[in-house]
């Protein structure tokens, strides 16, 4: 059986060090696999979140030599074994221990976005109609699993740490499937450009990149998002009528 | 005199999964005080598993289906020793918890005129099943999530309980520690609501993430409430089985209902070889009419892929003992053979089932489009749990609560695929109801320091043990292949016998397990915790298992083969003595109403 080396972060807020470990290979393995199997034989202490290993809960998020990923979706035969792979804990959130970091902020938020208002009922049933084109694209970003990869990546709240004023890409598509969402009332865009600082995204598209969904954030929601913004508040005839109006 | 941090609250809601976010939603909707408790982070629960569907008599695709034939279907899958009274709730409430689903911004698939489309799935006579593609349990835990955080409840996220408090007989809340910090709360409350899922963790093979450790069932069941049911586990026909790092993982039985068969080594569609007598009049008797079935010919009946888990997985384990299997212990799921029929089968199959076929590609570089996949069965659920009210989910301890997986009698010996998430809405949203209203009338409940006391303690203990007997895990992994080996789908009493004695054995040796490290995110403490309810539960499916001395639903004795009528009229229900065994008792059945049995004799 082929054998792996790995250097795993250990520490906490205060600070750590990457320590060395090493585990056999076997078919089919994944690194979440590898990471329990030393938590198991030597680091019973070892921190790390998972829940499904199957890709649909979004918990074991890091960065595997470098490139943020699932630890359950990355298979061991797509790594390199000649020299250790590098797991860490994502950069762009607090640190707790080892690969768990503080994603608090992501669901606070959450909480600032205006939530779904449908418009009454309009079937004789009581309910609505839709049809199956209509919501094909927020279907698509409902797909989101909140692995937080995208938050992670971006440059925005990576190496410019604006998360008091920038709600990052999880939740541009967040904002997206709420108002392409056909029975949705509500308007989010004043917020977008007020709150949410969807101006501060420019399109380099590292989140569609890491998306393990394979949601087109950028082309699909954020960039849609942006025209609504522009048509809204820069259209020099709306502007106007705008001020007309009071 | 250590002194705890106490939180209050009316209603208190443990597990944040399908039943427990929508139990909190509904109590919070009643206007009291609602604190949610869960193990993970929000949104992260099993409920985002479930692929295919949630069961409710809408009949949007087919207009013959109602409330009557739902009802009739769960209980002959249950094989008639479900709680009647749940499963007619079940089935007349389900449509309802949908619909408002989709009036929280859930957007299932929809039919041609622009309604929630349904599909097949097994054991429902009718197309029932609302899904969206095969991920509906992520729209499901997602909406009830996006809905909830405006409600108002408190969100306590990656908290354990680790013991139920009591004032006298009642409930007075829990004490629990967190993850992150190792620190202790007591959570004050009224009303507890325990909605913690299954117990999938106490078997090797199981699709169940780490969460499912018999957490609520044990709780329940150390704090004086009764379980029943336990010997009824649900061995899932479709898991991955190979590579092996993949083993158990769920492979949605939506790709049987698009079509897919299940052929042994030589291709032979094997579940033709033996339908059960009382299903065979609902039963496809040739290959043409199963496809015509799966494509909506509503004058076919129905594939026997589609027949109900508990028969597929034992046909599938009597094809691999057989030795006409699979190379890796398995047989074989076909979907890609629908290419005969569909001129766009490869895009069909991508709409239809894109989470299997991106599992597929990822986990076991095969292209589910092309090729067959390989599966067997895995411990998915269970449907034994914590002893109930009907309409209002109280167990025996007044003020304690249960709904989903953790609670039982809706399912009887087999659940069906599907009425798991119209369970965790409809009994959810009634134990929501019932627990505010019990909290509305109910006085503040005194909290007792000594419980405190000897709660923290235990919690404690691990850490002041020697490290060297073995760690938590080795003891996990060896009731996990013990429990696999003795317990699973085909049971023999001496097997039964052994297991329940080696149970007892490893309780010795997990009230003796150490921990190193500090209790900061500490995963081998929170396994050397676990412990102890992966053990309650493993006795619990042992001792019920022995007395059940027939064939039934999820439970198959190799040594009582057959259906025993005189088993058909109670269940088993499992209570702690005051020394602390667990003892063993048959409830008679409630006799069913005779217009409810009228409604069965009709859907014959």
């Amino acid at each position: 059986m082929p054998n792996a080396n790995f250097k795993v972060w250990r520490g906490d807020a205060k600070g750590g060090a990457f320590k060395d470990y090493s585990t056999d290979v076997s078919e089919g393995m994944v690194v979440l696999d590898a990471i329990h199997k030393i938590q198991a034989d030597s680091a019973n202490d070892l921190a790390c979140r998972w829940n499904c290993k199957a890709g649909k809960c979004g918990s074991c998020s890091a960065e595997i030599n470098g490139k943020p990923k699932l630890m359950c979706m990355t298979r061991m035969a797509d790594l390199p074994l000649d020299r250790p792979i590098t797991v860490e804990p994502m950069k762009t959130f607090p640190l707790i221990k080892d690969l768990v970091t503080d994603v608090s902020w992501n669901y606070a938020v959450k909480k600032t976005i205006k939530g779904f208002a449908p418009r009454k009922p309009d079937a004789p049933d009581g309910t609505w109609r839709m049809q199956q084109d209509d919501i094909e694209r927020p279907q698509e970003f409902r797909k989101c699993i909140e692995c937080f990869l995208c938050q992670d990546v971006c440059h925005v709240l990576r190496d410019h740490h604006l998360h008091d004023k920038f709600i990052g890409p999880r939740f541009l598509i967040y904002t997206a499937q709420l108002e392409m969402n056909p029975l949705d009332t509500g308007d989010r865009v004043p917020d977008l450009k007020h709150e949410h600082g969807i101006g501060f995204c420019n399109i380099t598209k590292c989140c569609t990149k890491v998306c393990p969904e394979e949601i087109t954030i950028t082309d699909n929601a954020i960039i849609p998002l942006k025209e609504r913004v522009v048509d809204r508040m820069y259209d020099p005839l709306t502007k106007l009528l705008r001020v007309l109006k009071g | 005199m250590p002194e705890f941090e106490t939180l209050e609250h009316d209603v208190l809601v443990i597990g944040a999964g399908g039943a427990g976010l929508r139990a909190a939603i509904e109590a919070a909707a009643a206007g009291v005080r609602v604190g949610l408790v869960c193990k993970s982070l929000l949104g992260k629960a099993h409920t985002v598993m479930a692929e295919g569907g949630i069961a409710a008599a809408l009949a949007n695709v087919d207009e013959r289906d109602s409330w009557k034939v739902h009802f009739a279907d769960t209980m002959r899958g249950g094989q008639y020793v479900n709680n009647w009274r749940m499963a007619e709730l079940h089935a007349k409430e389900a449509p309802d918890r949908v619909r408002e689903l989709e009036a929280w911004g859930a957007l299932f698939d929809r039919t041609k005129d622009g309604k929630i489309l349904q599909r097949n799935f097994g054991g429902h006579r009718y197309p029932r099943l609302a899904h969206v593609g095969d991920r509906t349990g992520l729209e499901l835990i997602r909406t009830l999530q996006d809905h909830g955080i405006h409600q108002g409840i408190d969100v306590h996220m990656e908290w354990t309980v680790v013991s139920l408090l009591k004032d006298g007989e009642r409930i007075a809340g829990v004490f629990a520690y967190s993850r992150e910090r190792g620190q202790f709360k007591v959570f004050r409350a009224k009303a507890v609501i325990l909605a913690t899922g299954g117990i999938g963790r106490a078997y090797k093979i199981t699709s169940n993430s780490w969460e499912g450790t018999g957490d609520g069932h044990t709780l329940a069941y150390d704090a004086g409430a009764e379980l029943i049911d336990m010997e009824f586990v649900q061995f899932h026909p479709t898991g991955m089985v190979w590579p092996p790092s993949v083993r158990g993982i769920l492979v949605t039985e939506g790709v049987r209902g698009e079509g897919g068969v299940l052929r042994n080594k030589d291709g032979k569609r094997f579940m033709f070889d033996d339908i059960p007598e009382n299903y065979r009049s609902q039963t496809a008797d040739n290959e043409e009419e199963g496809w015509r079935y799966t494509q909506g010919d509503k004058n076919a009946r129905r594939p026997p892929e589609l027949l109900t888990r508990d028969h597929v997985a034992r046909c599938i384990n009597r094809e691999v003992k057989a030795g006409r299997g699979s190379p890796h212990g398995g047989v074989f799921l076909d979907i890609s053979w629908i290419k005969e029929k569909l001129p766009n089968a490869q895009e069909h199959i991508k709409k239809k089932l894109p989470s299997m076929y991106h599992q597929f590609k990822k986990l076991a570089d095969l292209d589910i489009t092309k090729e067959p996949m390989e599966i067997g069965p895995t411990t998915h659920y269970v449907m034994g749990g914590v002893r109930v009210d009907a309409d209002s989910q109280m167990s025996r301890v007044p003020g304690l609560f249960a709904a989903g997986e953790c609670a039982a009698g809706i399912n009887g010996a087999n659940r069906l695929g599907g009425n798991s998430l119209s369970d965790l809405l409809v009994f959810g949203r009634r134990a929501g109801e019932y627990a505010a209203k019990f909290a509305q009338s109910a006085k503040n409940p005194t909290l007792d320091q000594q419980q405190l006391e000897s709660a923290a303690r235990a919690a404690l203990a691990p850490f002041d043990r020697p490290t060297d007997g073995g760690g938590p895990f080795q003891i996990q992994y060896e009731l996990q292949e013990m429990m696999q080996d003795l317990v699973g789908i085909v049971r023999r009493e001496d097997e039964l016998v052994r297991a329940v004695e080696g149970v007892q054995r490893l309780q010795k040796r997990a009230a003796a397990v150490g921990v190193s490290g500090n209790r900061e995110y500490n995963p081998g403490w929170h396994t050397a915790l676990d412990l102890h309810n992966l053990l309650t539960v493993s006795e619990a499916i042992g001792r019920a298992a022995i007395e059940r001395k027939e064939s039934r639903g999820g439970h198959f004795r190799d040594d009582f083969p057959d259906k025993d009528p005189q088993y058909a009229t109670f269940n088993t229900v499992l209570a702690r003595a005051p020394d602390g065994s667990m003892k063993l008792r048959r409830e008679p059945l409630i006799p069913m109403p005779p217009e409810l049995k009228q409604v069965i004799e009709e859907m014959k």
